[in-house]
């Protein structure tokens, strides 16, 4: 085989792999890309039932409820951008440091009566950090404006005002 | 005056770091022997400096000085001992300066063990890592200060996060960083042999060493890491594909591709852009998982709490860096020839595709782990990318990476004969299949695969060493005269292939887990995985720190009490913060694992986990790291010993 061939059969290779490489992840792109949604954006243009989807927004205060599904411990609870709200079913252990009017970041499907079915809850916070989806979705609702100042304090997210919508 | 000595000390190691950078580099540059001279002289001073202002910083931690802002932020005078000294490193200020810290230990290193490297590539090489280091140094001095003052003090610190508060995540930070950091040093090679326009076997064999023991670090700190995951946070899982994993794991697949394309210029002087690029491309995929995750632009769920103004000073000293970094080899590389020429079925040619795969995965993951921010950045769109895409991408990438596992390292160099190799192999692939066959019952594709994988690399290791040994062939003794002669090198391949057939065996049972949430009264049963557990009592504890409440669960199987779980949450009243504390019960082949959640009138919810062969994971991770060790006791890689064994030969 000469040099020439040499080459060419490793660039193939390389080609094959990072061909290989691309089509997997095309492939699994689609299926496991996770769109991220405030509450207010679900009440506007309901997504796909079905559809992975990160909601965002805070745990509106007094919402939760803890239930048994199937026999299975579960909560629901209302996540807010503080204008408007969605339902959360949740069959599992909800994290350490979920509370009412903290952040919280749903991962699940929209089901088909308009409720959310969380198959993981992220919470996350301390008095200098918030998950950046919540920032993100309240600053989207126009309850934070990054340019006045820093986000609202947690205790007055226990108070937000939230008007019921979308489940 | 302690937390000032500290400060003082680290602007003299910026100082000293400075002329580390610019003496020895010139004095390469003119070729001027007393200039260079000066770089191991430099280098320790610059560890000495850092060093003393770690240490005043750990000082002031242990003996609780609030006066300093990062202590009163991060400890608490009720803090046990041990979590005051790792606590100095489980925060942003303190972590930055022990990583100042193990990068000046690299340049040290260089300096202390480097006595046989020529002296322009040693001045070269400890330049480029002073260069590195006064760039952290400064981020550290200016832009995050681990020693600022606080007036008045507290009375009390607001204490150490809860989660960071347990010995195997004290641990865990500085084995990881010295794996990250120590990739700093097969970089600093590589811009040496760029600036010098040189490259050939024997600065493969002067950067395998250090490769190999960075490598062993890494493989252990994820390890560990993981380990922490699975037992700490309680989630039941051991790798979530979280960006602080995947950031750690990238440097891991490309410093694993250049342990093995280091190795193809040692032999056979071929692979040598191929590799300085790799050396590059790990050192910078080790800078951008310490900082890109601590600057806040991934969103991850398990970062420390970040603050984007740093994020800039951050940016730039990694723009620099990388972009210097690759700008140099875009404009020095032509000038590096490859010599050696090889067939496709040969050594050469089985670590080529070793290297396709591991950096076709490495892209993989990468791609996954920066799309969200370049979604964000580009089109506007908020998303995240899941666990099903690392899946559905990384596994099948690595299928034929394991099946060609076994095979490589009975391939000669040069030119080989694949089927000679083959025929070793039978009874290893007829194992295998047998094992695959057996699991294609009670698995899925992936896993049955995987299963069959394990079992190929672990026997295909052990068939490579019978081979060598000749074992069965001639008499034991014979045998076992022919293994202590193997070496070492050879000898810790066969250990970490094996150690990955571990892994990936623990790795593939985690399909087999059974898990189960439930809700139980005292006295009450749950039936997870073919195990009862039984929730005999709910209680209160108080620690030094911290006050628990504690469930009790009997575990028993067909009748007979196995063991007596008792998971807490654990309740941090200076913080505020309630922790779960999962606790596991293990023989080796099967972990019983239970966490206690919220209680609900007067019940308990629990998670119930039967876990099958999951310690075979970090089981697995420690003999690679094993057999990395053993490698790097290779003759060899000591630098020096060739030269030693000349010497001995010389007059018989």
């Amino acid at each position: 085989m000469t040099r020439k061939r040499r080459r060419l059969l490793l660039v193939l290779a390389c080609g094959a792999g990072v061909a290989t490489a691309t089509g997997l992840g095309l492939s699994a792109f689609s299926d496991s890309v996770a769109f991220f949604v405030s509450p207010t954006e679900i009440a506007a243009k309901a997504p796909a039932p079905g559809r992975m989807l990160r909601l965002g927004g805070l745990v509106a205060a007094g919402s939760v409820h803890k239930t048994l599904i199937d026999g299975r411990p579960a909560a629901t609870f209302s996540v807010t951008d503080g204008k408007t709200a969605v339902t959360v079913r949740y069959v599992g252990i909800l994290p350490d440091l979920f509370r009412e009017g903290q952040g919280v970041v749903a991962m699940g499907t929209l089901a088909a009566d308009g409720s959310f079915r969380a198959q993981e809850v992220l919470a996350k916070h301390d008095e200098t950090y918030m998950p950046k989806d919540v920032a993100d979705a309240l600053k989207k609702s126009g309850h934070w404006n990054p340019a006045e100042g820093p986000p609202p304090p947690a205790a007055t997210w226990d108070t937000m005002a939230v008007k019921q919508a979308g489940g | 005056m302690i937390p000032e000595l500290g400060h003082f000390a680290l602007a003299l190691g910026v100082a000293l770091g400075f002329a580390q950078a610019i003496v020895p580099l010139w004095g390469a540059h003119r070729g001027d022997a007393r200039l260079m001279q000066a770089a191991p002289a430099l280098a320790l001073g610059q560890f000495l400096a850092v060093g003393i202002s770690f240490v005043c910083l750990a000082w002031s931690s242990v003996v609780s000085d609030f006066s300093v802002l990062n202590i009163a932020e991060n400890s608490n005078s009720l803090e046990p001992l041990i979590y005051k000294i790792t606590g100095t490193w489980g925060n942003h200020e303190g972590s930055i300066l022990f990583w100042c810290l193990i990068l000046t230990m690299c340049g040290a290193a260089v300096a202390a063990f480097g006595a046989g490297l020529p002296s322009s590539l040693r001045a070269r090489v400890i330049g480029v890592l002073g260069l590195a280091g006064v760039g952290f140094q400064l981020f550290a001095l200016l832009e995050s200060d681990p020693f600022v003052r606080l007036w008045p003090p507290p009375v009390d610190g607001r204490d150490m996060n809860p989660l960071l508060q347990d010995p195997g995540l004290a641990m865990h930070p500085p084995i990881l960083y010295t794996g990250y950091v120590g990739f700093a040093v097969p970089f600093a090679f590589a811009i040496a042999a760029l600036l010098e326009g040189r490259i050939d076997a024997a600065w493969g064999r002067w950067v395998r060493p250090w490769t190999l023991a960075a490598w062993c670090f890494l493989t252990g700190g994820i390890a560990l890491g993981s380990w922490w995951a699975y037992y700490e946070l309680g989630w039941g899982g051991f790798w979530f594909w979280d960006p602080v994993e995947n950031a750690s794991l990238l440097p891991w697949l490309t410093g694993t591709a250049l342990l093995h394309s280091a190795l193809v210029v040692e032999k056979r002087e071929a692979l040598k852009v191929w590799t300085v690029l790799l050396a590059i491309g790990t050192f910078s995929f080790s800078l951008s998982g310490t900082f890109l995750v601590r600057s806040g632009i991934l969103n991850s769920v398990h970062a420390f709490a970040n603050d984007p103004a740093r994020g800039v000073f951050i940016l730039a000293l990694l723009g620099l860096v990388i972009g210097g970094s690759l700008l140099l080899f875009a404009l020095r590389a032509p000038v590096l020839s490859a010599t050696g020429i090889f067939a496709p079925v040969s050594r050469e040619g089985a670590l080529v595709l070793n290297n396709i795969l591991l950096c076709s995965i490495a892209a993989v993951v990468a791609t996954g782990t920066m799309y969200p921010l370049f979604a964000d950045l580009l089109l506007g769109e908020k998303l995240s990318v899941g666990a099903p895409f690392f899946n559905a991408t990384v596994f099948p990438l690595a299928v034929p990476l394991f099946a060609a596992m076994a095979v490589g390292p009975m391939l000669s160099w040069k030119r080989a004969d694949l089927g000679a190799a083959l025929t070793k192999l039978w009874w290893a692939a007829l194992i295998a299949a047998a094992i695959g066959l057996f699991m294609a019952t009670r698995a899925a594709l992936l896993p049955t695969l995987a299963f069959a994988c394990a079992a190929w690399i672990i026997l295909g290791a052990a068939a490579d060493l019978g081979e060598r040994v000749r074992l069965f062939r001639v008499p034991l003794s014979a045998s076992g005269r022919r293994l202590l002669g193997l070496s070492r090198g050879t000898l810790g391949t066969t250990i970490a292939h094996a150690g990955l057939g571990v892994t990936i065996a623990g790795i593939a049972a985690a399909s087999l887990a059974h898990s189960s949430i439930v809700l139980l009264h005292p006295g009450q049963v749950a039936h997870v995985g073919g195990y009862d557990f039984q929730l005999t009592d709910l209680h209160d504890r108080s620690g030094p720190n911290y006050a628990a409440r504690v469930a009790v669960i009997d575990v028993r199987h067909d009748g007979r009490l196995l063991t007596v779980l008792a998971p807490e949450r654990r309740t941090f009243p200076v913080q505020q913060i309630t922790t779960t504390e999962a606790k596991i019960s293990t023989n080796g082949l099967r972990d019983l694992y239970a966490v206690l959640g919220e209680e609900r009138d007067g019940g308990a919810v629990l998670r119930l986990h039967v876990n099958w062969l999951a310690p075979w994971i970090w089981f697995g991770a420690l003999i690679m790291a094993a057999g990395g060790l053993v490698s790097l006791a290779d003759r060899r890689l000591r630098v020096g010993a060739p030269a030693r064994r000349r010497a001995r030969t010389v007059p018989a």
